[in-house]
């Protein structure tokens, strides 16, 4: 049955064609190919020795050798319950921020290729790509001089009324300056990659796939539903995956905004309870020798493989459903 | 479940340029009516006024009548989305939807609108539709594996029986066998010829022998040249046309002279 099945040939299958029709341009152009593909390779193993590396002596290190040499290191505790909270902090940052951005950025994409006029669409498409011209500083200064005030009365509200649900209990910040805030101001910042990305994808849905879903007499909606929504899905995927790697990474906005803690709490809209890891290495850098640069680079170790093991994660998503991906 | 279709004058725009113009063509039900002409000469463009899809092209608009029985389909109370239920169309690729099994694929047209529909009910409506379409036997050992892995022609014979699961009074197709090869031609225009003693069925062909093989009904689209509209010609029992056609422009057409 599977032989029916047509599948694109698979990465591996590709054979080198043999070097005698190679000439002119053609053996250039192979060599620049194979060399940026090569590069990519080299780039991610040398950073990730890198890392190990220099990660090392504070993975070998005793608790007690880390509380001497690490400044602020709490007694009698080993790296991984050191960098718990800063890779569960993390985390809840940016999925957090996900969660904000991708309904909206499917709204506003959905918006622009297949419910505004084309001159509005196009002008909004410009102001999307705008936002992701702004510097992440700036980001961070909005979030803490306008957002912050702006948003601390619903926190506050949030936190009187609403306290029995799980994130919004705890001691609501006064300022503003919690977690909250945070995951909203990365949402803004991934929102232009997220809806840049998915606008493509739903623009390039077969006409014929539009075509077949109005035929049968669909609404506008459901055209949306049965033929862009899915053909678009892998896609939306990998722009979220993107925008989630900027969220994760993202240092300076959080740095600014955050009041930094380390626990698990779930709080998110206390201050003084969470921190991320690209924020924590920015924050402690300066004051860091010895030891306690090998620690912040065994933080850097755990957001690398937090961000490998995510975009694995999201390649198998897609993966997973290829025989219905359309591309067969 | 057939129903006619009277044009009445219908000229049919792309914003201001008129792409066919002065339309009056009569489509007796549970009849095969073939369009014929030569490319660019507004067929499809015609076709696709009869269950309002040409509207989704930016621009596009007709003046005069569509009327299924009596009821002007361009009337200011009628819903395009309720036509469309009413007046099935088959294009002229194959256009399962990708993502969707062979099963959620025919019963796509009856999910629409939020309508619930009971798994044996459903069953039914799969089995009886696909068995419309003359695959069922094909395909009823992997209704779960997707639709684009099927080939061309049981594809296209997919689309059909996806289009009929909605029960509608007219079928379109527009060329529906331009993309397939001659033996799944031939199952599609065995097809049709089924068809047409439940629906009224409208097909747009370049195929003179396929137009003389499955229609009862034949009309002969022309244009004067580029930028002028499409006009209907002649329209006549298929035999007609094909033998002793009143315009001389569609005797030179169906003799291969032209066109």
């Amino acid at each position: 049955m599977s032989t029916t099945i047509s599948r694109p040939p698979a990465r591996g299958s590709r054979r080198r064609r043999s070097s005698t029709t190679d000439r002119g341009f053609n053996r250039v152009f192979r060599w620049i190919a194979v060399g940026a593909g090569a590069t990519i390779l080299a780039v991610l193993a040398a950073v990730a020795l890198f890392l190990i590396s220099e990660a090392w002596p504070a993975i070998m290190a005793s608790p007690e050798e880390l509380a001497s040499g690490v400044p602020r290191y709490p007694e009698d505790t080993s790296l991984l319950g050191y960098l718990g909270p800063l890779v569960y902090g993390t985390i809840l940052a940016a999925v957090l921020a996900l969660v904000i951005a991708v309904p909206v950025s499917m709204g506003i994409a959905l918006f622009i290729s297949h419910y505004a006029p084309r001159r509005l669409s196009q002008l909004l498409g410009a102001l999307v790509d705008l936002l992701a011209a702004i510097p992440s500083v700036i980001y961070g200064l909005w979030g803490f001089f306008t957002l912050a005030p702006v948003l601390t009365p619903f926190w506050l509200w949030l936190n009187d009324n609403l306290g029995w649900f799980p994130f919004w209990g705890g001691q609501a910040s006064p300022t503003g300056r919690s977690m909250a805030t945070v995951g909203i101001v990365l949402a803004i910042m991934i929102l232009p990659i997220i809806t840049a990305v998915s606008r493509e994808v739903f623009l390039q849905t077969p006409r014929l796939h539009e075509e077949a879903a109005l035929a049968l007499g669909a609404t506008r909606w459901e055209v949306v539903r049965t033929a862009v929504l899915p053909f678009g899905r892998s896609g939306v995927i990998s722009a979220s995956m993107l925008g989630l790697g900027r969220a994760l990474g993202e240092t300076m906005a959080v740095l600014m905004i955050l009041s930094p803690g380390f626990t698990y709490s779930l709080d998110i809209l206390a201050a003084g309870q969470h921190q991320t890891i690209a924020a924590y290495i920015a924050a402690d850098f300066p004051e860091s020798t010895g030891l306690g640069v090998n620690t912040l680079i065994a933080a850097g170790l755990a957001l690398f493989v937090i961000t490998l093991a995510v975009n694995m994660a999201a390649r198998w998503v897609v993966a997973r459903r290829k025989d219905f991906s359309g591309a067969n | 479940m057939a129903q006619r279709i009277d044009t009445k004058d219908l000229n049919i725009y792309y914003s201001s340029f008129l792409a066919v113009e002065a339309v009056n063509m009569t489509i007796e039900p549970k009849s095969v009516t073939a369009l014929i002409g030569p490319s660019g000469c507004g067929k499809s463009t015609f076709l696709r006024t009869l269950n309002r899809m040409h509207e989704v092209i930016p621009g596009a608009r007709v003046e005069g009548h569509v009327e299924m029985d009596g009821v002007d389909l361009y009337g200011p109370n009628v819903d395009p989305v309720a036509v469309r239920k009413n007046v099935g169309m088959v294009f002229q690729r194959p256009n399962p939807f990708p993502t969707m099994s062979i099963r959620d694929n025919v019963l796509a047209g009856v999910k629409l609108n939020n309508k619930r529909i009971s798994k044996s009910d459903a069953d039914d409506l799969v089995e009886s539709s696909l068995h419309g379409a003359n695959l069922w036997n094909e395909v009823k050992d992997r209704l779960d594996r997707p639709g684009s892995g099927l080939s061309g022609g049981q594809q296209q014979r997919l689309c059909i029986a996806r289009a009929i699961a909605i029960k509608p009074q007219v079928l379109l197709m527009d060329e529906p066998c331009s993309a397939l090869d001659p033996i799944s031609t031939i199952a599609i225009e065995d097809l049709i010829g089924e068809l047409k003693n439940d629906y009224t069925i409208v097909i747009v062909t370049h195929n003179m022998q396929q137009a003389a093989r499955v229609s009862d009904r034949t009309g002969f689209f022309n244009i004067a040249g580029t930028g002028k509209p499409g006009k209907l010609i002649e329209m006549d029992d298929t035999a007609t046309i094909f033998s002793s056609p009143a315009e001389k422009a569609t005797e030179d057409y169906v003799s291969g002279r032209f066109g």
